[in-house]
């Protein structure tokens, strides 16, 4: 394939994605005009960016799951659980030898926690046959009951925890961005290939497709739908620890709710909910976006009782915009192939 | 009054890169049964639509006793009496056998039109029995088998006084007495003056019930001719545009040593005290009635399903098999009869599929090579004569033969000793169906060892080196090729049930 030949080739096959970006690129040019220049600054960014990466690496685990045609609701629950045993640990360890635990171990232990919970779904959802929406709809309360009791009603305040461990989300070590930006970036980079390049990653959209076809080819169709949900618990723990140290507070009632926001990251980013396809890069695309809306609605003084109404009504409309966009890219190829 | 009930004038109908109809003539008598064939991708089915009105003509007439109708949507196909049952049925698997055959027009009574259930149901019933069927019409209709489906999709549309009956593919996966049920049915149709319509790849359902038969090819009127008057060569190079003589190509007969044997497997319920052998270089064909359990061996040797008993034996050494992966291992590989169900990813590029069963080949540094993939994808293919532009079509842009070759491929790109192939040339057409026998025997030739599972008669005798036949989960007799003819295996295939019928 010739070089021109291999750009329009990478073009045609992400319209949708380079739609989702112009569509960012037209948001951000038009909040700034609104806003009178206070959105594209680097300090507004790099904070809107902190919460994009939170949203983005759960955005990461979420895709595969919704690729394979499953649905993980119990992520926010997750994220609560891992913050909350996580931090504990650190502010026993204070207690204990006046000395907190290294943040690295503390993020490790929120990942633990996170894995184990998608453990549970794992073996719940292949080994017993639970329909993905109702495990993680049960596993979703188990998970916020257990925050509940670890945390004895209390939360875990900024004196709880040390330094070390609430510079990791507001640090900016590299290049004046912060860290949390860095971890989705690495996040996102993994996921790239291996979702797009590596064998396990080729078998999750197999099985999204058509788990008939992937058994019959050979592939373990239950290790993988159940590796899925623990990758998604691990990174749900990350993302939750991470939650943790921005916010400097641990409670039962972290993260109520962001199940919802990161499946429709990922339905924006072209994720289908009927499983099977979705790219990764669109994936980060959707949770730009979404967090765009987040933090631009605010900055327009729009009255906050029509900020959630609004923000839906993009949502729909972006979602429409794009399926038309792409059914048209779609018959356009067609005709060409007709006209040649 | 004219001499036809229903007639079509030159329809055309184009879609995005295909004439789909070019120009295609039709005339249907009152009480007439009329068989439409072709090869697949001649365009029957989509002419049929054009008749339900599922599509809209692009040019072209359609009258009904002379008067010129135009059917947007299928509803109005319907207020003129046609009714189609389509190849993949509209069975509703939840709802009883009065739901299914009622659905849409419910009798209903009073102000706020509630359902009547205990007419309806009564109605049902008296439909089923003349169908000669004996079902309870409060049956759900999800246990029932593709015959009863058929039938309840027949007694619905006799529901809506249908004058034309379409079918399509109605003979499809029903066994042989099944098909002498649906048979019946429709000359007792024909008798109370309903017109029928069918598509069929069987030119024996053609024989027993067409008097005139209209072909297609290409998209292309060919011709109507009167059944009684054509001989089965003339019909066939009708369809294809040449003379075929000889479809089963010859192959020399060099049976190697024994590689695959199979003692006593059972699964209750299934299939009982299975045993047999297959050689390299051997094609062992499996002939029986849909519904004997070949496939359910296979599936169970396979790993899809459990089995309650018994041994296989690859190469003399025992093996347990337990999940498809297994299988694929030890070198036992399987093209499933549902080939778009099981053995395909249609969304996915062909090369994707290809190399789906064998992803180890393509990594380096745990990272996939696309373009390792796209070369091996391409050398398989061009090995097969898989058609298509290139390797990046998506697998459902493809004919079912070629998408049968795409899974042939797959198999091909794993390192495999035995073949299991269950019903190779389903739905393939004539073309394809010649060079998938070519590639079967160029793969025996190779050392495989290939079992065949073939409800196609004549396809087993012309290709394969032994026939085992099942009836009802159980082996009832094993043929060499060459002593092996139709009666003998139909007879086997149904030796206890109703000898009368063995005459066909």
């Amino acid at each position: 394939m010739t070089k021109k030949g291999t750009i329009r080739y990478i073009c045609a096959t992400n319209i949708r994605e380079l739609c989702l970006f112009g569509l960012i690129l037209l948001l951000a040019f038009g909040v700034n005009v609104r806003s009178g220049g206070s959105f594209l600054t680097a300090g507004n960014l790099n904070a809107m960016f902190v919460d994009i990466a939170i949203l983005t690496i759960l955005t990461m685990g979420m895709m595969s799951v919704i690729i394979t045609g499953g649905i993980d609701l119990s992520v926010g629950s997750t994220m609560a659980l891992a913050g909350m045993v996580s931090t504990s640990i650190l502010r026993d360890s204070i207690h204990a030898q006046g000395i907190g635990i290294h943040p690295i171990w503390v993020i490790l232990i929120a990942i633990c926690v996170g894995l184990l919970a998608g453990l549970v779904n794992g073996i719940l959802i292949t080994v017993l046959n639970v329909m993905p929406i109702i495990t993680t709809l049960g596993t979703m309360s188990i998970f916020r009951g257990i925050t509940h009791l670890v945390s004895d009603g209390r939360w875990v305040l900024q004196q709880d925890m040390t330094t070390e461990f609430l510079a990791v989300a507001t640090e900016n070590r590299l290049l004046g961005i912060n860290n949390l930006i860095w971890i989705a970036l690495v996040v996102f980079v993994i996921n790239f290939y291996f979702l797009g390049y590596s064998r396990t990653g080729r078998k999750i959209y197999a099985i999204g497709n058509s788990e008939e076809s992937a058994a019959i080819s050979g592939i373990n169709t239950k290790r993988i739908t159940a590796l899925t949900y623990i990758v998604t618990g691990g990174m749900a723990g990350l993302a939750g620890v991470l939650f943790v140290a921005r916010f400097a507070a641990a409670q039962s009632e972290t993260a109520l709710g962001y199940e919802l926001f990161v499946i429709a990251a990922c339905v924006l980013g072209g994720v289908s909910i009927a499983g099977g396809t979705g790219k990764v890069h669109g994936a980060v695309l959707g949770a730009i976006l979404f967090g765009m809306l987040n933090n631009a609605l605010p900055m327009l003084r729009i009255s906050p009782f029509w900020q959630e109404a609004i923000r839906g009504l993009i949502i729909l409309g972006s979602i429409l915009i794009n399926a038309l966009v792409v059914r048209r890219a779609n018959r356009k190829v067609i005709e060409r192939r007709v006209a040649a | 009054m004219s001499k036809y009930l229903l007639e079509l004038k030159g329809i055309d109908k184009s879609f995005p890169g295909v004439k789909a109809l070019d120009g295609v003539d039709f005339q249907l008598k009152k009480g007439e049964i009329h068989a439409i064939m072709g090869e697949n991708g001649a365009g029957k089915s989509t002419f049929i639509k054009v008749i339900t009105g599922a599509h809209e003509p692009d040019k072209g007439e359609i009258f009904i006793h002379d008067t010129q109708v135009h059917f947007r949507t299928p509803k109005e196909a319907q207020r003129h009496s046609i009714a189609a049952i389509y190849q993949h049925g509209t069975i509703y698997p939840h709802l009883s056998i009065t739901e299914n055959i009622f659905i849409g027009h419910e009798d209903v009574m009073g102000p706020i039109k509630t359902i009547h259930w205990g007419m309806l149901h009564k109605k049902a019933k008296s439909l089923l029995k003349s169908l000669s069927c004996d079902l309870d019409p409060h049956t759900l209709v999800g246990g029932l088998t593709v015959a009863e489906h058929q039938i309840i999709e027949i007694a619905k549309a006799i529901s809506q006084n249908a004058q034309i009956l379409i079918m399509d593919e109605p003979t499809a996966s029903l066994s042989r007495r099944e098909c002498d049920e649906l048979y019946k049915i429709s000359e007792k149709l024909r008798d109370d003056g309903v017109s029928i319509i069918f598509i069929s790849h069987r030119f024996e359902d053609m024989y027993r019930l067409a008097t005139r038969v209209t072909v297609l090819r290409d998209g292309k009127y060919i011709g109507c001719y009167n059944v009684a008057e054509i001989s089965n060569k003339d019909l066939i190079s009708a369809m294809v545009g040449r003379e075929i003589n000889q479809i089963y190509p010859k192959r020399e007969r060099k049976i190697g040593k024994e590689v695959f044997r199979v003692e006593g497997l059972r699964r209750i319920g299934y299939y009982e005290n299975i045993s047999f052998k297959v050689c390299r270089r051997e094609i062992l064909g499996f002939s029986g009635l849909v519904g004997a359990g070949r496939s359910e061996v296979m599936q169970s040797i396979f790993g899809i399903d459990q089995m309650d008993g018994g041994k296989l034996f690859l190469e003399n050494k025992e093996i347990i098999v337990k999940s498809p992966l297994e299988a694929i291992n030890l070198g036992i590989g399987l093209l499933p009869e549902d080939r778009q169900k099981q053995g395909l990813v249609l969304n996915w590029e062909i090369y994707k599929n290809i190399t789906l069963s064998n992803l180890k080949q393509f990594i380096r540094h745990t990272i996939l090579r696309p373009k390792k993939e796209r070369l091996q994808a391409k050398v398989l293919g061009e090995k097969i004569a898989v058609k298509s532009p290139t390797v990046f079509e998506k697998a459902s842009s493809l004919s079912g033969g070629n998408q049968q070759k795409v899974v042939i491929c797959k198999l091909l790109n794993t390192d495999l000793k035995v073949l299991i192939l269950d019903e190779p040339t389903k739905g393939v057409d004539v073309g394809a169906k010649s060079q998938i026998y070519d590639i079967m025997n160029d793969l025996a030739n190779q050392g495989y060892g290939i079992i065949m599972i073939s409800s196609d008669m004549p396809e087993v005798l012309g290709m394969c080196d032994r026939i085992i036949t099942m009836r009802e989960g159980k082996i009832t007799g094993e043929f060499a090729g060459e002593e092996a003819t139709q009666e003998k295996l139909l007879k086997a295939s149904m030796n206890t049930i109703e000898t009368e019928d063995k005459a066909s």
